[in-house]
């Protein structure tokens, strides 16, 4: 008969802290620690004892100070009169705009070409092949450059367009000129403006046309409440459906709610598409798309969407063969079974790396420094850091919105991710 | 049975059939065109938009390619040669400017006379990493491999020869360290293979060098970053991102997988910076700020500038490649490891590391190529990497308004060398899948 003791009580000895697991982890950590506050420590105070001896100090308030150059595309009313603050938000919405348009036609040409390359065709897919492997293995800034260059060398001056003997024309039922100092295509404007803003005349003795925000808010807004009222209309047809097993009809309620309100908000407003047309020795009115965006957004967008080709192509081919033919075995429709079946597995195979390609897009947007497109690389970051002479401040900053853009983004993609993934023990 | 009825019933034939040629449309070129090509209205349709396609290319392109001249001292002889023989404004490409200027294309403004130092350099990486590559080469060239570095160096910066032994002798300084000291204690082992040829560099090299230098001076002549230029500046700095961003790669991706929240929170902090800004405005950040975060007075090479930084980019790219072959070992893997009794390094490198490597392959690769193509970005920080030396020769008068022909041959080059990196990629994946096969 043996009575349990007690283990022995252990006394923490020293050598514990590098022998034992339990204590060594908070030894390395500690470790890690101080090396890592000493290291900063450094940097700070490198920093600090340099711009003591530059004689210079840390604030930001040159964003409040006159900027004093002028920037050729602006989202929002901007002068040379206005802040560097000022000019480092036209310089971001620059930026925003030029990865939102990359994105959406890089997603259109990716997910076209994906498709395609998995096309039995053999002209098709090998088409595709081509232009996925030439993009994906070829710089980036190459492409930019070298369509400024297609841009800028091979399009028709404004001047060929004129007179009775021209050499060049507008395309699209004369509505876009394409020409070596951009493109220039039809805007909208309307005739009772809500935005106050000033109206001009298209053509000379014309009927003065405007647009602002406050139209296109009005327009967006019914377009927005037609598309809720739509999916009103749908979900009511779901619960019929389930009640009773009968889908009521409902497509011609859904064309009508979509085209109708707008429409009528487009016809009160007065709208009326005002084409660009040749004056002095450029062309006037529509809007001008200039040769950097122009070079800046295609580059990424087929560049872009090479790559969005391959993980869509990942993506269709990931879904086994098995869900299509157990989708057929149920008697679902070949339509049916693809938006219900394949596509939303196949989503979530392709949505994370879409995701982080937008990211990337958005990132190499900073080439913009290869054509002078002004983004806010250009303006806060180079402009206005050659003025001021605040590199680190400006850096900063520059480097810190990048850095939220991305981390918006990804926060996004993560929500996404932990929505549809998969539950593993 | 069916013996008497072939005799009895007349119909019933009693020989084989000669074997006849299939229908036209159902062999050879015409079953294939008519499969792959006009299966069905809509693909017919994607066929005869393709070919237009592909024959609007060749078109306009063709016949610049054909007709390209490729002996001319400059674009207007380029002109005329093109108007005396074809004709006035044909369309012939110039590709007279890549006969005469592809040295500096390649080499950039490195010493004429010393461009085999490049191509040799070229040749002892292309030696050295052929082990690691492919494991069918013999195990012993792997030591070869380890010199590779300091020959490189020797080569392509060249100066005295003692600098790089001396600093090579540091790391075996390191391993005698490491070997002596372990025997007593593994933890005294490790510290002394770091502590070991620190002391040695900061210490013994200096004047073990100029010591060696005095007694004799061997060498090569010393060319300076500055002479670095074209395709030779993008593969040095590809190639040394390159080696030196995997191991801190994996580094990082271990740390954020680490259980010691302060190792994992830092190593989350540095990745996510990184990665969250773009290359340009780190680049910019070298050139401008690099001089702020250092004690006063230093200032060093503009290339090494761009090489730490280009390294820290993709080695935070790489981390989060790693991490995900980390994450997508099942876990019984970890485990298992465990349950064996393997401390948290010997389960890594036995157990995690090489599946989680294997599966991170492709990714790596692609980081890699990514990588590489982005060291054109260094133009913008005042390094004539080819598409800076294409606007310098576009600069000069002879070459004034040569686009295309510059273009083509940077853009051909750099598909060579990305494309192959994605095959070699392909072939490894293909060779290390183990399941399904």
């Amino acid at each position: 008969m043996s009575t349990l003791t007690d283990p022995p009580t252990e006394s923490f000895r020293l050598s514990q802290l590098i022998y034992d697991t339990r204590y060594r982890s908070i030894t390395i950590q500690v470790v890690a620690f101080i090396l890592i506050l000493a290291g900063m420590a450094w940097l700070v105070n490198n920093t600090i004892s340099n711009l003591q001896a530059l004689g210079k100090d840390f604030n930001f308030g040159f964003l409040k100070n006159a900027a004093g150059y002028d920037i050729n595309q602006m989202l929002i009313e901007y002068n040379n009169q206005m802040s560097h603050g000022r000019a480092a938000m036209v310089g971001i919405l620059n930026t925003l705009l030029v990865a939102f348009l990359g994105c959406l036609t890089a997603t259109v040409l990716g997910v076209f070409a994906g498709v395609l390359r998995l096309s039995k065709n053999w002209v098709v897919n090998k088409l595709m092949a081509v232009y996925v492997e030439a993009f994906r293995n070829v710089p980036l800034l190459l492409w930019i450059i070298l369509i400024f260059a297609i841009m800028t060398e091979s399009m028709p001056r404004p001047n060929d367009f004129r007179g009775e003997d021209a050499t060049s024309s507008m395309i699209l039922g004369d509505s876009v000129a394409v020409t070596n100092r951009g493109i220039w295509i039809p805007r909208v404007g309307f005739t009772n403006s809500i935005s106050g803003q000033e109206a001009v005349a298209p053509t000379e003795g014309a009927v003065p046309l405007a647009s602002g925000l406050f139209d296109w808010v009005v327009i967006f807004g019914v377009l927005g409440l037609s598309i809720l009222a739509i999916r009103f209309i749908r979900r009511r047809a779901d619960r019929i459906q389930e009640a009773t097993g009968v889908r009521p009809v409902t497509w011609y309620q859904q064309i009508v709610l979509l085209f109708v309100p707008v429409g009528i908000a487009l016809f009160a407003l007065g709208a009326t598409i005002v084409q660009p047309y040749l004056r002095g020795f450029n062309f006037t009115e529509g809007i001008h798309l200039r040769n950097s965006l122009i070079a800046l957004w295609f580059a990424l967008s087929l560049y872009t969407g090479a790559f969005i080709a391959e993980n869509v192509r990942a993506g269709i081919l990931a879904i086994s063969k098995g869900q299509s033919e157990a989708a057929f075995a149920l008697g679902l429709q070949p339509n049916r079974t693809m938006s219900l079946i394949i596509l939303p597995q196949a989503m979530r195979v392709i949505i994370p790396p879409l995701i982080s390609q937008y990211l990337n897009l958005t990132k190499n947007s900073s080439l913009a420094i290869a054509v002078g497109y002004m983004d806010v690389r250009a303006t806060l970051g180079g402009i206005t850091i050659n003025q001021t002479g605040r590199e680190l401040e400006g850096m900063l900053l520059l480097g810190g919105f990048y850095l939220v853009l991305s981390l918006l983004i990804s926060g996004a993609m993560n929500l996404y991710n932990r929505s549809t993934q998969l539950q593993e023990r | 049975m069916s013996d008497t009825n072939a005799k009895s019933v007349s119909y019933v034939r009693d020989t084989m059939l000669d074997e006849q040629t299939p229908p036209l449309a159902e062999v050879g070129v015409i079953k294939w065109v008519r499969e792959n090509l006009f299966s069905g209205p809509l693909n017919t349709v994607l066929t005869i938009i393709s070919l237009y396609v592909v024959y609007w290319i060749v078109s306009h392109i063709g016949p610049w390619l054909v007709n390209g001249i490729w002996d001319a001292g400059s674009l207007t002889e380029c002109r005329a040669i093109r108007n005396a023989t074809l004709g006035e404004g044909a369309s012939a490409a110039c590709f007279a400017v890549i006969t005469e200027r592809w040295p500096q294309l390649i080499f950039g403004f490195y010493p004429r006379d010393a461009y085999w130092r490049p191509v040799l350099a070229l040749v002892v990486f292309l030696l050295g990493i052929a082990p690691i590559l492919f494991d069918s080469l013999p195990r012993k060239m792997l030591v070869g491999t380890v010199a590779t570095p300091f020959v490189m160096y020797m080569l392509l910066w060249g100066g005295s020869i003692w600098g790089p032994i001396v600093i090579g002798l540091g790391f075996i300084v390191g391993v005698f360290a490491f070997r002596f000291l372990a025997a007593i204690n593994a933890l005294l082992g490790t510290i002394g293979a770091i502590l070991g040829p620190i002391l040695f560099w900061l210490l013994l090299a200096g004047p073990l060098i100029s010591v060696l230098n005095g007694a004799t001076t061997i060498g090569l002549p010393f060319i300076s970053s500055k002479e670095f230029g074209g395709f030779t500046l993008s593969v040095v700095i590809g190639i040394s991102a390159i080696i030196l961003s995997l191991p801190l790669g994996i580094l990082l991706a271990l740390g954020r997988q680490s259980d010691l929240p302060i190792i994992k929170y830092s190593a989350v902090v540095f990745i996510e910076v990184i990665r969250g800004v773009p290359l340009i405005v780190w680049l910019f950040t070298a050139s401008l700020l690099l001089n702020y975060f250092l004690p006063p007075g230093t200032n060093f090479d503009l290339m090494l500038r761009v090489i730490i930084m280009v390294t820290l980019f993709s080695a935070a790219y790489i981390a989060e490649v790693v991490r995900g072959g980390l994450a997508a070992l099942p876990k019984g893997q970890y485990e298992a490891a465990d349950a064996l009794g393997l401390d948290y390094w010997k389960s890594m490198r036995l157990i995690i590391l090489p599946q989680a490597l294997k599966i991170s392959i492709p990714g790596i690769v692609n980081t890699f190529i990514g990588l590489f193509k982005d060291t054109t970005l260094v133009v913008f920080i005042g390094l004539l990497d080819p598409i800076g030396l294409a606007g310098a020769i576009r600069a000069s008068t002879e070459w004034n308004g040569v686009y295309w022909e510059l273009f083509l041959f940077i853009g051909i080059m750099f598909f060579i060398f990305c494309y192959s990196m994605g095959r070699y990629s392909q072939y490894l994946e293909k060779k290390l899948q183990r399941e399904h096969r």
